[in-house]
């Protein structure tokens, strides 16, 4: 089946060794994800693309135990529903990123795991494409 | 705000599941604080009404009384109803009004809270991938507060067992049927560390609340409540908000309850340990202890000794959600705030009914309200 990237704005996704994009603000150094004109610390419109650390480590997690509601795009059941794990990953010293976990288990994950980026299959779309999102796997 | 503005009517429609529609609830909720005050809607100069579900609240007007009445309507998400309140007093507070209501109702559909991602400004493709859901953000929070503060699950079990308990002794509030600690650890898996009984549940209800200035509240009662101080703050950058595709590296920036909290207390005059009745919102049970802390009333760790204790019973050294909170009573996103300031009120009053009155008169409440996208409100009551 053919993959796409669900945004593929968001990430260089299918580049070898793909990052996510993110925006820095030349004034005070603070990173957003994704890109956004306008800083939401200091106000200034001096944003520039920065590709973000491919690999971090999980500050905050949980699990995802029952099929996300609309606007979720996944064309499962809830019986054939496969709980995810959710994470905020802090990239290097850069910015913190919320996204999907590969290990679903909860016994399986902690709190300072080393993660790195990934792109998971998740859905698939009207012309038969399967879509990928980004996910943070164990390093 | 010192003796500026008077509650003088609190009506409160129950919360749960009804064969109504929400104007309707919000009708009897009026009529309700109308009788409460001793007031017709006539006297009613200025009203501000909330409500997620309904565009215009204002069309309530046709059913209580044309009367031409400036009347507002209000939306801010979890701080919907804290923020008429806070119109309300602070039409009165100016000095140009002397009569206002805040009214607010809602009819929610079951099920968690959700929707169109770009209403609080995220990307679509955040919705599509099922990251858009307020459920996991709570755990998210409440499993990192945990974590950092060395606090067990069973605490959370401890508070939403609380909250049923607290339930079952308010005839108005939707879950009435006490669960075990371990009924509700043992329940479904929500979202990690929070189960199905430590989440509320949108429903339905509404509740209204009167205030006046000080000179018209001696005409009608010679025991008001003051309305001490309504603040209202959004989060700060850094701070840790619900939804976010991405947050700062920087963790020194607190939560908005924080700041909404300490300019209530300066407003007013008071601090925490005059708090004889404190109202939280305990959205999931993780919430309840994190704002216990963020409020001032313990330190950031102390909450699971003082569950363990019974501090926050309604018979402990410090009551909190004494109606079962949100939890037990759920959410109507427009009446929310209203059912803690109507709670406060009948336990400052001393109408609280024999089996969940607060012993020892307490003399001021306290509530707070916090939602989506990282707003905060704190309101301090006093008799």
């Amino acid at each position: 089946m053919p993959q796409k990237a669900l945004a593929p704005e968001i990430s260089t996704w299918p580049e070898e060794g793909f990052q996510l994009i993110g925006s820095q603000c030349a004034k005070c150094g603070e990173t957003q994800f994704p890109v956004q004109k306008q800083c939401p610390n200091c106000s200034s419109v001096e944003m520039s693309d920065v590709k973000l650390p491919r690999e971090g480590t999980i500050v905050a997690w949980t699990t995802q135990s029952f099929i996300p509601s609309f606007p979720y795009i996944g064309k499962e059941s809830a019986a054939e529903f496969v709980p995810f794990g959710v994470g905020l990953v802090q990239l290097g010293d850069v910015v913190r990123v919320e996204g999907r976990l590969t290990e679903p288990n909860l016994e399986a994950i902690e709190f300072g795991q080393k993660v790195e980026l990934t792109m998971v299959p998740f859905a698939t779309d009207d012309d038969g494409n399967e879509l990928l999102i980004y996910a943070f796997q164990p390093v | 705000m010192s003796d500026d503005v008077a509650i003088i009517g609190v009506g409160q429609h129950p919360f749960g599941r009804f064969d109504k529609t929400a104007m309707e609830m919000g009708v009897e909720a009026i009529n309700m604080a109308l009788a409460d005050a001793g007031m017709q809607w006539k006297d009613v100069q200025i009203a501000y009404g909330g409500s997620s579900g309904i565009g215009n609240v204002d069309a309530i007007t046709h059913e209580v009384g044309l009367t031409g009445i400036p009347f507002t309507n209000v939306g801010n998400a979890c701080a919907t109803s804290a923020s008429s309140m806070r119109l309300a007093a602070e039409a009165i507070s100016s000095g140009k009004y002397d009569v206002a209501i805040a009214v607010g109702m809602d009819k929610h559909p079951r099920g968690a809270f959700g929707g169109e991602p770009a209403m609080i400004g995220l990307p679509r493709w955040y919705g599509e991938a099922g990251l858009f859901l307020t459920t996991k953000f709570f755990a998210m929070k409440a499993n990192k507060y945990l974590h950092d503060y060395d606090i067990s699950q069973r605490t959370l079990a401890r508070v939403a067992a609380k909250a049923f308990r607290n339930g079952e002794l308010n005839p108005i509030a939707f879950r009435r049927k006490p669960l075990s600690e371990d009924e509700i650890l043992e329940s479904q898996m929500v979202n990690y560390p929070l189960t199905q009984y430590m989440f509320c549940s949108p429903d339905e209800g509404a509740g209204a609340v009167i205030m006046c200035s000080k000179e018209v509240a001696a005409r009608y009662t010679t025991e008001p409540i003051w309305l001490k101080a309504s603040e209202l703050r959004t989060r700060g950058y850094g701070a840790y908000e619900v939804h976010a595709t991405s947050s700062s590296v920087s963790t020194t920036e607190v939560a908005p309850t924080v700041y909404a909290a300490r300019a209530a207390f300066e407003v007013a005059g008071v601090s925490p340990s005059d708090i004889g009745v404190i109202q939280l919102q305990d959205t999931d049970a993780g919430a309840e202890i994190m704002h216990m802390a963020e409020c001032g009333f313990c330190e950031d760790g102390e909450q699971e000794k003082l569950l363990a204790e019974g501090a926050t019973e309604i018979g402990g050294r410090l009551p909190v959600n004494t109606d079962g909170g949100l939890l037990a009573n759920g959410e109507p996103i427009g009446a929310s705030g209203m059912r803690q300031v109507h709670e406060i009120v009948k336990q400052l009053r001393g109408q609280a009914g024999a089996n969940r009155q607060i012993p020892g008169n307490p003399t001021a409440g306290f509530a707070q309200v916090y939602g989506a996208p990282g707003t905060a409100a704190a309101t301090i009551l006093t008799k």
